[in-house]
């Protein structure tokens, strides 16, 4: 009997197991594990400044999904002041809300990474983005510079073209900042390949549209037959336009530039011919970069600084010819839509 | 120049030489001046050509065009630091405005009140509330930065709405010459008129030389601060909208650079002394002049901007040991001290 009732036991055991088991192979263990490892956790964009379009960008990409998975976003302005920037960094790891993963925009490539290095040791996972320092972050996100300036350079000489001048001028941005310096690397390399084009100027706009204006000024003054203009910013490149129009010398120069893909610094700038070429960072796609780099590092149990990610945005040159309605992001319409909600 | 008619008789010695005791900054840099455009007028190729020299005046318009308002309010012994907020900001505002599609009229009686009250603001807690310039300016320059970044506007760049006169204004020509160099020479005339001609303009030197004596035999020093900063605040508006105009578009990042540094720069290497009293609208042209020429040489000889800053400073630098050693400080100055 006791053996009967035993088999009887297993037998409804097995019976109810086999009834059960079902519901739990549909119980994909994957969300469970997702939500216990990002639940709560934080994310803190420190951009140069809140105020353009890279940044609100990020901001508005990083934020929709990072609260979807439960977790907290927030951003420190520093307003393009380096030691603000370097005030936020230090309050956030020694709060009592340190995040668990800081985005970092360095101003340069050795300023933060003293800081960097302790909240990687407080347990704080560190991302760099669009520009890179000299330390070894759990990732980089962000632009290879020195592609993007061959990128530019290789569409500057397809506006010159094989009859023109091939004289180039450079609008560069300042000589501390890595993308200013690598984007100008990469421009170099290019030329190198290319002997009959020559650099006829390379100032510096220290990022600003007023002196780039004034320097580009200078430079169509002293060679009006450049082919070529290459500013290193479509945040100054306003001025190296300025100067071009002024100099009435539009449809003449071509003016190339990088940017964050905007519309309205970019794709509209594209479409009325101020600018030849954008080399145009996917933003949505490097915000999505970022995203899967930060719920990997969450869920991945490894301490902050064990790896080092090289995550490249993947850029090309856009021409008013190669111009779709989605080449551009409209940060107008997302902040319209952030106003909806 | 208070001293004028002092100075004039020592400016020459007996054989008709100049006397070099005499020469005070004004001279010295406009020498420099003179000596750095004969040279790149020589050695660079297409320094002295029509159009480049237009460049230059160009160039340093808009700097000039602030620098007026600050020599103002530096002759009556004062500094204005929010300046360059001023004029970033208004603009932003404004074009914010108009590109959120607030009339026309409207957006810029906002603006010129929110100028104005700026302006007051200033004169009313240095004037009255006898704070040193130096803070009242500094924390008005950071509140208005800040509240109008924060509270008005979205972002650092504002553009100039597609067709608004702003921008039509920026493509005005006469002669081929850009509208700002008329502004910016039409305002030199007129702040030469008021400071020269008129009674209140004479009345700054006295203020700016000696605030009680002047209070004490009847000037309204309180009532002229005012006006000196809201004039200030007026003179940054016209040069954010020249700005904005030849931009199409205005960026408020230019609040961090260091054309606020530039302003003081041009003004006092011109020989405008920061402990009032002295210069006048003269010493801001060869102030401009010596930046203008400085910066466009270097441009062409292509030295990068790290060293244009270097020797931009070392110039300062050594126009002020020259003017120390030739024009000793007097009992006076060192009595009452400089900003």
């Amino acid at each position: 009997m006791k053996l009967i009732r035993t088999l009887l036991a297993a037998a409804t055991a097995l019976a109810v197991a086999a009834f059960v088991a079902p519901t739990f192979a549909a119980d994909d263990p994957g969300p469970a594990a997702y939500a216990q490892s990002l639940k709560g956790k934080r994310v803190m964009l420190v951009p140069l400044a809140m105020g353009f379009d890279l940044a609100q960008g990020w901001a508005h990409y990083l934020k929709t999904e990072v609260e979807a998975w439960g977790g907290v976003f927030e951003t420190r302005d520093p307003n393009w002041v380096v030691d603000a920037g370097a005030q936020a960094i230090t309050d956030a790891i020694s709060s009592d809300t340190r995040p668990d993963v800081l985005i970092i925009h360095a101003p340069d490539l050795n300023s933060y990474s003293k800081l960097m290095k302790k909240a990687q040791a407080a347990g704080t996972y560190v991302l760099l983005v669009d520009n890179p320092a000299n330390f070894p972050a759990d990732a980089f996100v962000g632009s290879d510079w020195d592609r993007l300036g061959q990128l530019e350079a290789e569409a500057a000489i397809k506006g010159c073209g094989e009859n023109s001048s091939k004289k180039i001028g450079l609008v560069q941005g300042d000589q501390a900042n890595s993308s200013s310096l690598y984007q100008y690397a990469g421009i170099m390399k290019v030329l190198d390949k290319h002997p009959d084009f020559k650099v006829v100027a390379k100032p510096d706009s220290n990022w600003d549209a007023t002196t780039s204006r004034n320097v580009t000024t200078t430079m169509l003054q002293q060679n009006p037959d450049i082919c070529s203009i290459i500013d290193f910013w479509d945040g100054d490149a306003t001025g190296a336009s300025a100067a071009i129009r002024d100099a009435k010398l539009e449809g003449k120069v071509f003016l190339v530039t990088t940017g964050g893909g905007e519309k309205a610094a970019d794709c509209d700038k594209l479409q009325d011919g101020t600018y030849g070429a954008v080399v145009m960072t996917e933003l949505a796609r490097q915000s999505g970069d970022m995203n899967a780099i930060i719920k990997f590092l969450l869920q991945s149990g490894q301490p902050a600084g064990t790896s080092h990610t090289y995550i490249y945005t993947l850029e090309k040159a856009t021409t008013k010819a190669d111009l779709k309605p989605d080449s551009c992001w409209d940060l107008k319409a997302l902040q319209a839509e952030a106003a909806a909600k | 120049m208070a001293a004028l008619p002092l100075g004039r008789k020592r400016d020459m010695n007996a054989i008709g030489w100049p006397n070099f005791r005499s020469l005070n900054q004004e001279g010295i840099v406009f020498a420099i001046a003179v000596v750095l455009f004969v040279a790149a007028a020589i050695g660079l190729p297409g320094f002295i050509d029509p159009n480049n020299l237009l460049a230059i005046v160009r160039s340093v318009s808009v700097l000039g065009i602030l620098a007026l308002g600050m020599a103002v309010v530096i002759i009556g012994r004062g500094i204005d630091l929010s300046a360059v907020a001023i004029m970033a900001m208004s603009v932003a505002w404004y074009l914010q405005l108009l590109n959120s599609g607030t009339p026309d009229g409207l957006a810029f009686a906002y603006v010129l009140a929110g100028v104005l009250a700026i302006g007051l603001l200033n004169g009313f807690l240095v004037a009255y509330a006898d704070v040193p310039a130096i803070f009242v300016t500094l924390a008005t320059g950071s509140f208005v930065f800040g509240y109008v970044r924060s509270q008005l506007i979205t972002q650092d760049a504002v553009p100039v709405p597609q067709g608004h006169w702003v921008e039509l204004l920026g493509g005005l020509r006469f002669l081929d010459i850009p509208i700002e160099v008329f502004v910016f020479a039409g305002l030199a005339f007129l702040f030469f008129l008021f400071l020269r001609y008129t009674k209140w303009g004479r009345y700054i030197y006295f203020a700016g030389d000696n605030p009680v004596a002047a209070r004490n035999i009847g000037i309204p020093v309180r009532p002229m601060l005012v006006l000196r900063y809201v004039l200030s605040a007026f003179v940054a508006l016209i040069a954010g909208l020249l700005t904005a105009a030849s931009l199409h578009s205005i960026n408020t990042r230019v609040v961090n650079s260091t054309l606020l540094y530039d302003i003081v720069l041009v003004a006092v290497i011109g020989g405008i002394g920061l402990s009032g009293g002295r210069g006048g609208v003269r010493n801001v042209l060869v102030g401009a002049a010596l930046i203008g020429i400085l910066l466009n040489a270097m441009t062409i000889i292509d030295i990068p901007l790290l060293y244009q800053n270097l020797i931009k400073a070392a110039i300062l630098l050594g126009a002020i040991i020259v003017d120390g050693v030739i024009n000793p400080r007097d009992e006076q100055t060192a009595q009452q001290g400089d900003i």
